[in-house]
């Protein structure tokens, strides 16, 4: 599939502000002027230090949040303006979230959980367990069906998150540090499965920290810093993967306090399974 | 989609740990209490009646004033006589009136047990005795009755023919003494299930007055109408030539006219008073369960916040979160009541068996499906109810701070 700039844009961020204020007088701006055009197939990476604001940017986008100025366009509507019942609604139906830390409901089986979202947008219980069914096999978890989050590896839990956050079919995979609490090898297993749903013309926005990740899987890198958009990175037309040195020396010298997590950020996996980021 | 609420309120009340299941206690309590109350019904006030001695023959009864504890007229201050017996006959529509004595006395028996029995007379006259029979309401089991003229010889409370002694009960033929005087047991009486009526001794006036001396006094007259539907103005009539007779002002009797209707009042107020504290019982109950619902659903939602926050970021609305949790809480009242209407019929069921086989009685236990219908969804709205503030709780998380947990 060739991607090229001529794709329909399907989240538009203008100039979107968000500000907190924590105590009395300390402002903190977590998003500061920021737009961005993501397309219709995209595979974007947003990278950044720790407080550059790739959260709550994903927050925004996921319509999680809104914003305290500017508007964001999630295929054409405008989500900043939405009361909560609504924005509920949209991301249950457009979006599809992968969180670093999985996010399975404890209490429901696999089966429940990746029908969950459609049970949310009113689909009958046969239609979505066999829908959830197909979801399942695509992850290739049939046969897990019927166990509990607690009973599965990070691996395979992520793989469960994967097949929910395709529920609904949505148009727009949010992955959020996906790979963030998996050793390296079950990492790559979840990103192969990521790339295979972009394949099929999903569009995947990923918040990483490592810069090998973005490289070998985005088309696009967003660096953020300070709430701003400091550096955007493209594949160039033709090529496989992001040029690997350029992604590096950024990631080395280009932004600020950005680690190269290589060694650190898939280490220690298996003991922090359900850790709260 | 209300199903699915229902769905997801099952899944999670499943992994609900026993805390959780013991603050249905009070809702337990307060339904049980009710059901079984109701489902005792007829059983109970049955058990009262007949423990309070309250026969239904229309019969007025006249007993000195100033009764202190103890069998009826012992401790009159004013006995009756013969000759207020002799002033009640005269009265207007009073067809028959008979004078009897009780009184205590010790009773050994052949093993060498000793009691204290309650021992009532009978009159001489055989009219007035079969009146004495028909008032107690109870038949003879084994033996005879008295007919008169039997100098040594007694009839016993069916109490006595189960239980007497260590290793021993009475039965016909024994003899007894009685204040050393020996007695041959010539009947027993049925069943009656009144602790009054079972642990009684009759004979004839003429031994006991022998025994007790009691001369001309009487403990207690039974009155026998002629026609019953002027009860109450025979009573009024009774009750006004005592009165002259014995020279006392209205207020200041020294004796009491009773009736069926009085003593059944007075039994029915004292079942009105043990409902009314019941259901206070069982309204205190349920209060208490609602708090406890409240706490434990409130618990609940800061537990599964991030459960939440996964829920809103996957498509939940507000609504779905707070029906999800009102269920829920609905679902905890309605099996606190499920437990409560299946024990309080348990309690009835066995209560109305334990008053058949207590008073020889053939109750049904009143099982009352409308009752039941009430008593379960009440429990699912009381457990609603108490869920709406957690439920709105829930609901109103932020995503992305529920998100963190």
């Amino acid at each position: 599939m060739e991607k090229n700039g001529k794709k329909r844009v399907i989240i538009e961020l203008k100039n979107v502000f968000k500000h907190y204020s924590m105590g009395e007088d300390v402002l903190v701006k977590a998003v500061d002027g920021i737009s961005i055009d993501i397309r219709e197939g995209d595979f974007v990476a947003v990278m950044g230090p720790s407080g550059s604001g790739k959260s709550t940017c994903m927050n925004l986008i996921g319509s999680l949040d809104v914003p305290t100025k500017g508007q964001i366009f999630l295929d054409g509507v405008d989500i900043s303006k939405l009361r909560e019942s609504d924005l509920a609604q949209i991301r249950g139906k457009k979006i599809g979230f992968i969180f670093q830390s999985f996010n399975l409901i404890p209490n429901l089986t696999t089966l429940e959980n990746v029908a969950l979202p459609m049970m949310f947008q009113g689909i009958g219980f046969e239609e979505r367990s066999s829908r959830a069914m197909g979801f399942l096999k695509l992850v290739e978890l049939d046969g897990r069906e019927n166990h509990y989050p607690n009973e599965l590896s990070g691996g395979q839990r992520q793989r469960v998150a994967i097949a929910r956050s395709l529920a609904n079919e949505p148009e727009v995979l949010l992955a959020d540090e996906p790979t963030g609490n998996l050793d390296s090898k079950t990492g790559k297993i979840v990103m192969d499965f990521l790339e295979k749903m972009n394949k099929d013309g999903r569009t995947i926005i990923m918040v990483t920290h490592d810069p090998d990740l973005a490289q070998a899987y985005a088309d696009i890198v967003y660096w953020l810093k300070d709430g701003k958009v400091e550096k955007i990175t493209r594949r160039k037309v033709g090529q496989k993967k992001l040029d690997k040195e350029l992604v590096e020396s950024i990631a080395d010298s280009g932004v600020d306090g950005l680690r190269r997590p290589r060694e650190s950020s898939h280490a220690e996996v298996l003991g922090k399974r359900d850790e709260v980021d | 989609m209300i199903s699915d609420y229902f769905l997801l309120a099952f899944k999670n009340l499943k992994h609900r740990g026993i805390r959780s299941w013991l603050t249905l206690l009070g809702i337990l309590i307060g339904v049980m209490a009710v059901v079984a109350l109701i489902g005792l019904g007829a059983g109970l006030k049955t058990a009262i009646n007949s423990q309070f001695g309250v026969s239904s023959t229309e019969l007025i009864t006249v007993q000195a004033g100033g009764v202190t504890m103890g069998p009826p007229g012992s401790g009159a201050v004013n006995p009756m006589t013969t000759d207020d017996l002799r002033i009640i006959s005269n009265v207007n529509n009073v067809n028959l009136a008979a004078g009897r004595n009780i009184g205590t006395l010790k009773m050994e028996l052949r093993d060498g047990t000793i009691n204290f029995a309650s021992v009532g007379s009978l009159p001489k006259d055989k009219e007035e005795r079969d009146f004495v029979y028909d008032s107690f309401g109870t038949e003879i089991l084994d033996g005879f009755l008295l007919s008169g003229g039997e100098m040594n010889e007694v009839v016993i409370g069916y109490g006595y023919s189960v239980f007497s002694g260590e290793d021993y009960e009475i039965e016909v033929g024994d003899k007894i003494l009685l204040n050393d005087e020996s007695f041959k047991v010539k009947g027993v009486l049925a069943k009656t299930g009144s602790f009054i009526m079972d642990y009684l001794v009759l004979m004839n006036d003429e031994p006991l007055e022998d025994l007790l001396e009691y001369e001309d006094e009487l403990s207690i007259i039974l009155v026998k109408l002629r026609d019953k539907d002027l009860l109450d103005k025979t009573k009024f009539d009774i009750e006004k030539d005592l009165r002259k007779f014995r020279d006392v002002d209205v207020g200041d009797e020294d004796f009491v006219v009773s009736t069926p209707a009085a003593s059944l009042k007075t039994v029915n107020s004292i079942l009105d008073g043990i409902q009314i504290f019941i259901i206070i019982i069982a309204l205190v109950s349920v209060f208490i369960g609602v708090i406890g619902i409240v706490n434990t659903m409130g618990t609940s939602v800061v537990e599964r916040r991030k459960d939440i926050g996964i829920m809103k970021s996957i498509g939940a609305r507000n609504s779905d979160i707070f029906w999800q949790f009102f269920i829920e809480a609905g679902i905890l009242g309605f099996v606190g009541g499920l437990i409560g209407v299946i024990l309080g019929t348990l309690v009835s069921v066995f209560g109305v068996y334990g008053i058949n086989y207590q008073f020889g009685t053939e109750l049904l236990p009143d099982i009352n499906f409308f009752l039941i219908f009430i008593s379960l969804s009440g429990s699912f709205c009381v457990g609603a109810i108490a869920g709406i503030v957690p439920a709105m709780n829930a609901a109103n998380q932020n995503p992305v701070d529920a998100l963190r947990g």
